[in-house]
């Protein structure tokens, strides 16, 4: 693999690969706030 | 015995012609010792660290110093603290105990301003590459655009230990001039209509169960996904646990003062003991300064690039300064936010989202140098 490529590669997938870490962690914790939402008396 | 005197005498000078023949390395960086120790007292500029690190420039470049030699105080340091990678990891274990993620948690979506935020890294990777730094050197003088020191740190001394010294001092150097470097490009990239919008105040929603189950979450799936970076996201993601948990505020208490105090003042005298001045004093050196400035530049660009697609996305809703907080520089960038936004409005209140998105910044720091290490250890580079 070239120089360029090896760049490119680490660029693509590793840009790719943090933005779909990222989006799934958002997933993940939008699920958690549903499971363990604020105690109502608390909300009040 | 006139002799003996005589020649016990010449020892004494040693240093000092040492200094004036082959050692102008030495005194060049001496100066440089003094330099990072006048930053640190009379400017303030990251002092836990530049003052260490300038103090074990100053040591190392002595003339005939041996704290670096084998047995020496600094060489001790560095194979107990940075050869093992220990030093860096019990700071995250401190960072993840000072850190809140509350902002994060009230509005998850901003998390991506953290994925923006890394861009630099990569950018800068591909230009250390084009200027001829070797594969490995080039992922070590990227990785400043994490804007995260301990990050910077734990990739440099694994992959390439020459550039130790000079990337730490550029990454910790350049992350206290955050509040410098931003708003300019932050101004030139915006609108005033765009740096004016309000985005209200973020409202309790989350849990404290949910606050205990993030660092949790967090650490099994960027574990699964990219394990060679394991044992960043694990620290941060344990001291946080510590904290939210509230049930070791021992532990906690330790972590973000005593452990991160003395850890520091280690590793930053550590890192001044690889500032000798024949191994520093390199045109690659400056390269890697270069580079760094630019790999933070370029984080911010990208950033508010995002937060403007997010504006037009939004329907003018989200603010694209908070793209410039994306950044692992916690909590300085979400600072020049709020100011950034308080000078066209002084009733605009950014700081809570632009923590949030801060925040997002240091996962995104360290999910981005992870992901890179896996992708490198796949290639079979590492």
């Amino acid at each position: 693999m070239d120089t360029l490529a090896f760049g490119l590669t680490l660029t693509v997938i590793g840009m790719g690969g943090t933005f779909v870490t990222l989006g799934i962690i958002i997933a993940l914790t939008n699920l958690l706030k549903r499971i363990f939402p604020i105690p109502s008396d608390l909300k009040k | 015995m006139l002799e003996s005197i005589i020649y016990s005498s010449a020892e004494l000078l040693a240093g000092i012609k040492y200094l004036f023949t082959g050692g102008w390395p030495n005194l060049v960086m001496l100066v440089v010792g003094f330099g990072l120790l006048f930053l640190a007292i009379q400017k303030e500029i990251e002092p836990l660290l530049l003052l260490p690190i300038g103090f074990g420039c100053v040591l190392v470049n002595l003339p005939l110093s041996e704290v670096m030699e084998q047995g020496g105080v600094l060489k001790f340091l560095y194979d107990i603290g940075i050869i093992t990678e220990i030093f860096p990891l019990l700071i995250f274990v401190g960072i993840g105990a000072m850190t809140d993620f509350g902002p994060l948690l009230e509005n998850p979506k901003i998390l991506l301003f953290g994925a923006a935020g890394q861009f630099g890294i990569f950018l800068t990777l591909l230009l250390a590459l084009a200027l001829g730094f070797s594969r490995l050197d080039a992922v070590c003088v990227g990785i400043i655009g994490a804007c995260d020191g301990p990050t910077a740190i734990y990739v440099t001394s694994q992959y390439a230990p020459h550039l130790l010294g000079a990337v730490s001092v550029a990454a910790y150097s350049y992350m206290s001039l955050v509040p410098i470097i931003q708003p300019p490009i932050m101004r030139v990239l915006t609108t005033q209509k765009e740096r004016t919008v309000k985005m209200g105040f973020l409202k309790e929603s989350v849990s404290k169960r949910t606050k205990i189950m993030f660092p949790l979450m967090v650490t099994v799936v960027t574990g699964i996904i990219a394990p060679k970076g394991l044992p960043l996201m694990g620290m941060i993601m344990l001291g946080n646990l510590m904290k939210e948990s509230g049930v070791v505020t021992r532990l906690t208490g330790a972590s973000e003062n005593e452990i991160a105090n003395t850890v520091t003042l280690f590793l930053g005298l550590a890192i001044g003991g690889t500032m000798e001045g024949h191994k520093f004093l390199q045109l690659q050196t400056l390269a890697v300064f270069g580079l760094g400035f630019l790999a933070i530049c370029l984080d911010t660009v990208c950033g508010v690039l995002l937060g403007k697609v997010w504006y037009v996305l939004s329907g003018g809703k989200v603010n694209p300064l908070l793209g410039a907080a994306g950044i692992s520089a916690y909590p300085m960038s979400a600072r020049v936010v709020q100011a950034q936004g308080q000078r066209y409005d002084k009733k605009n209140f950014l700081l809570m989202h632009a923590m949030g998105a801060n925040t997002g910044g240091q996962i995104g720091s360290v999910m981005a140098a992870a992901i890179m290490l896996s992708i490198l250890k796949g290639m079979g580079l590492i």
